[in-house]
C-alpha cells in the first residue's frame, strides 16, 4: 500500500530505505497516526526524513502525491447526483462517520478500500453513486483530502511541479556523485590529521607502566597519558559567486568533507580576492561582515590557512586599490593576502580550475606568486599535494 | 499511553506525533533544533508524562560509546590483586554499568536520554548501531549478553555540530524542533508563568522577537532565555512601558543580560539601538 508514494519520495530526492518504509507501515498498523491527514503527515515525516534539509523535498512530494489521489474523486463526484452531494456534505465529520472509519480498520485499511472502490468504479459507471454514497468518499473527505487537510504544502503548482521533476532527477545524479566525491576528498584531507596529546591524563600508558613497574621492583606503578585528539585547526576561505558558480558543486563537496574531518574549522567567504572584510553567511553577506583584522587577531598563528577559489579575475582586483568589483577598497587585495600569509605560515590555495588552464589568466599567476607557488588544483592528487604542503 | 505534553511542557502537534511514534514503535527518536528549544527537557517531560524512570547520558567530546554500556576498571583490579583483595577473583566486581545498561535492565520500560550526541567523536554513533537496533550488547570481560528486558524509549538530542552517519540515522526517527511561533510562545510562557500580566507579556514578546531579528548576533536568544528573562521581569516588577523601547530613556531593554549572552552581542545591540534612535530623533 502507498507504494507509489514510496517511489515518488525516492524519485523526489528523499533518501528513504525499505526499512524506514516498513517502520511507517508498522506505525500505521499500530495506529500512531489517528484519523487526520496532518497526523499521517507528521508520522511519515518523522519516520522517513532524517534531515531537516530534506523537509522541503518531502513536503513537495507529499503535496503532489496526495493532490493526485485527492483529485480522482473529484472526477467521480461529477457523476454523482446533486442531492447525494448535499447529504454527503452534511455527513462530513459526524460521529457515525468516525465510527464507520473505525469499522473499516483505520487509515491504512481506508486507503486500501478507497483504491479498490476507485478501481471498481471504473467498471461500474451506472451504479457508482450508490456505493460511494454509503461508504466510499465520505470518510475519504472527512479524512482531510478536503482543502483544509491537504493544506500542508500546497505551494507546488502544476506547472512548477513539472519543472521540479526534471530538477529532482538532475539532483539525484549529482547527489550520487557527491557521495563518491566527498569520500575521496575525506581520504585526501585525512592526511592533514595530526594527533596531539592534550588535556587531562586519562588513558593507561601501558609501555610506561610496565617500565616503571619493573623499575619499582614489581610493585605496580601506574602511568597515565592524555588522550589523542585531532589537533589540526583550519581557517578556510572560500570564494563565492561570479565565476565560481561553475565550481559550486565540487566546492560544496570539499566543504562538507572538511567539516566532518576537522574539529576546529572556521570558514569565511570572499569574492574573487580577500579584502578588508569577509563573511560567514552568504545570505547575509551585506549585513554581517567580519573584518579580516579581527580574524587575524582572533585565530592564533597555528591555524592552517586554506583558500578555495578559481583566482580568475581582472589583475587590477588584486594589485590596485579600488580594484574590487563590489566596493571601493582602500588597499589592494594583495596587501590583505600578504597580511594573512604573514601571520599564518602554513597556507595553500586550492583552485577548482584545471591546472592546464591556469596559464591563460594573469590573475592566477599573480596570486600564485603571492602564495609563493602554493597553489594546487582541486583534484585528489592536487589536494594530496596541498595537504603535504600544509603538514610540512 | 500517549504523550500529549505536560503541564510544564507545550508539545506541538508534530512533536506529539513524533514522540508517540517513537514510543509505540520502540525506536530511538533523534531530536534536533536550535539550542534552548527544549530538546533535553523533552526527555524529562516524556518520562514524567508516561510515568517511566529516566536515565540520562550526557555526551561529552571525550565520551566513548563503550562508556554508556559499561566500563571495566582494569587498573583497580590490578592494584587490588597486589593488595590481596578477595574481590579480585570476580571480574564482575570491576565492571561499572553505564546508563544504557541500566535502561536495558530496568524493571519497567525506561526513558533513556542520550544528550548532545554530536559532541562526541565522529565514530561515536556508529559504535551504538547494534545497541540501538537490537537493544542488546555483549560484555566481553564476563562473556555475557545483556539484552533489554523492555525496549526503552530512547531520546537522542543533537545540536547539529556534526553530520551524523547514515546508518545511524536509518535506525532513528527524526524530529526537528522548529523555533516556536508567536502563539506557541505565548502558550509556553503561560505554562511557565501563569498569570503574568498580559500587557507585560505582550511587550516582552515584542522586544524578544525584535532582538531575534537583529542581524549578526552571535547567539540569538531562545525560548529558555526568554523564560529566564520573564522571570527576572516579574521578580523586578518592571512596568510594561519600560519595555517599549521607543519612549523610555533607557538604551536597551532592562535586564537584557538574560537574553544576550555575549558582550559583543550586547555591544552590537546597543550600537544598533543608538543608531536607530538617532535616526528617529
Amino acid at each position: 500500500m502507498l507504494t507509489d508514494f514510496f517511489f515518488q519520495l525516492r524519485d523526489g530526492g528523499v533518501p528513504v530505505s525499505v526499512k524506514e518504509w516498513l517502520a511507517l507501515l508498522h506505525g500505521l498498523e499500530a495506529n500512531v497516526a489517528q484519523y487526520r491527514v496532518e497526523d499521517f503527515y507528521y508520522l511519515a515525516r518523522t519516520v522517513l526524513v532524517k534531515n531537516e534539509a530534506h523537509y522541503d523535498r518531502f513536503d513537495r512530494v507529499f503535496a503532489a502525491y496526495f493532490k493526485a489521489v485527492a483529485s480522482v474523486p473529484d472526477a467521480l463526484v461529477a457523476q454523482i447526483p446533486a442531492e447525494w452531494l448535499r447529504r454527503q456534505a452534511e455527513l462530513n465529520l459526524t460521529d457515525e462517520e468516525k465510527a464507520a472509519i473505525q469499522a473499516l480498520g483505520g487509515w491504512e485499511k481506508l486507503m486500501e478500500t478507497l483504491r479498490q472502490r476507485l478501481e471498481e468504479q471504473k467498471g461500474r459507471h451506472q451504479g457508482g453513486s450508490k456505493w460511494i454514497g454509503t461508504a466510499g468518499t465520505s470518510p475519504f473527505g472527512a479524512h482531510g483530502f478536503n482543502p483544509e487537510g491537504v493544506r500542508i504544502g500546497q505551494e507546488g503548482s502544476r506547472n512548477r511541479r513539472a519543472v521540479k521533476v526534471w530538477d529532482e532527477r538532475q539532483y539525484r545524479n549529482l547527489d550520487d556523485r557527491l557521495e563518491l566525491g566527498t569520500r575521496n576528498i575525506k581520504v585526501a584531507l585525512r592526511r592533514l590529521r595530526k594527533f596531539a596529546r592534550e588535556g587531562a591524563a586519562e588513558e593507561l600508558d601501558l609501555d610506561d607502566t610496565v617500565r616503571s613497574t619493573a623499575r619499582n621492583a614489581g610493585w605496580l606503578d601506574i602511568r597515565m597519558v592524555p588522550e589523542r585528539h585531532n589537533a589540526v585547526k583550519v581557517l578556510l576561505f572560500v570564494d563565492i559567486g561570479g565565476s565560481m558558480d561553475d565550481h559550486v558543486k565540487v566546492c560544496e563537496e570539499l566543504f562538507s568533507a572538511a567539516r566532518s574531518e576537522f574539529k576546529h574549522l572556521e570558514h569565511f567567504y570572499f569574492h574573487n580576492c580577500v579584502y578588508e572584510t569577509v563573511w560567514k553567511d552568504n545570505r547575509r553577506r551585506n549585513s554581517e561582515r567580519h573584518p579580516v583584522l579581527d580574524v587575524i587577531h582572533k585565530y592564533p598563528a597555528d591555524y592552517k590557512l586554506v583558500f578555495v577559489g578559481d583566482a580568475t579575475m581582472s589583475p587590477y582586483e588584486i594589485s590596485y586599490p579600488g580594484g574590487s568589483v563590489e566596493h571601493h577598497n582602500e588597499e589592494p587585495g594583495a596587501a590583505w593576502m600578504q597580511r594573512l600569509l604573514d601571520v599564518y605560515q602554513k597556507a595553500a590555495w586550492i583552485n577548482p580550475q584545471p591546472e592546464d588552464r591556469w596559464g591563460y589568466y594573469d590573475s592566477v599567476g599573480l596570486l600564485r606568486s603571492i602564495m609563493g607557488g602554493r597553489m594546487f588544483p582541486l583534484t585528489l592528487e592536487g589536494l594530496d599535494r596541498a595537504m603535504r604542503e600544509l603538514v610540512r | 499511553m500517549r504523550f500529549t505534553g505536560t503541564d510544564a511542557y507545550v508539545a506541538t502537534d508534530d512533536l506529539r506525533v513524533a514522540v508517540n511514534a517513537a514510543v509505540t514503535l520502540e525506536r530511538p527518536l533523534l531530536v534536533k533544533g536550535e539550542p534552548g528549544t527544549g530538546k533535553t527537557m523533552l526527555a524529562l517531560e516524556v518520562a514524567k508524562a508516561l510515568g517511566r524512570p529516566l536515565l540520562q547520558w550526557h555526551v561529552k567530546s571525550t565520551s566513548k560509546a563503550q562508556q554508556g554500556l559499561y566500563e571495566y576498571d582494569a587498573v583497580s583490579r590490578l592494584r587490588d590483586s597486589q593488595l590481596g583483595d578477595p574481590r579480585v577473583h570476580d571480574i564482575a566486581n570491576y565492571i561499572k554499568r553505564g546508563p544504557v545498561w541500566d535502561a536495558f535492565n530496568s524493571e519497567q520500560p525506561a526513558v533513556l536520554l542520550i544528550d548532545e550526541v554530536d559532541k562526541a567523536d565522529i565514530e561515536f554513533p556508529n559504535d551504538l548501531l547494534r545497541e540501538l537496533d537490537r537493544m542488546e550488547f555483549h560484555v566481553y570481560e564476563t562473556q555475557t549478553l545483556v539484552k533489554a528486558r523492555h525496549r526503552p524509549a530512547i531520546i537522542i538530542t543533537s545540536n547539529n555540530e556534526k553530520e551524523l552517519p547514515d546508518a545511524f540515522l536509518r535506525r532513528c526517527f527524526f524530529h526537528y524542533i522548529r523555533f516556536p511561533d508567536r502563539d506557541t510562545m505565548e502558550r509556553i510562557v503561560e505554562v511557565h508563568y501563569p498569570g503574568i500580566k498580559k500587557t507585560l507579556l505582550a511587550s516582552a514578546l515584542n522586544a524578544f522577537f525584535e532582538i531575534r531579528e537583529v542581524p549578526g548576533l552571535k547567539k540569538k536568544p531562545s525560548t529558555s532565555e526568554l523564560l529566564d528573562w520573564l522571570k527576572l521581569l516579574v521578580a523586578e516588577d518592571i512596568p510594561p512601558e519600560a519595555l517599549a523601547s521607543q519612549d523610555s530613556g533607557k538604551i536597551i531593554p532592562p535586564l537584557h543580560g538574560a537574553l544576550l549572552k555575549n558582550e559583543q552581542d550586547v555591544h552590537l545591540f546597543e550600537r544598533l539601538v543608538f543608531l536607530s534612535r538617532r535616526g528617529r530623533g
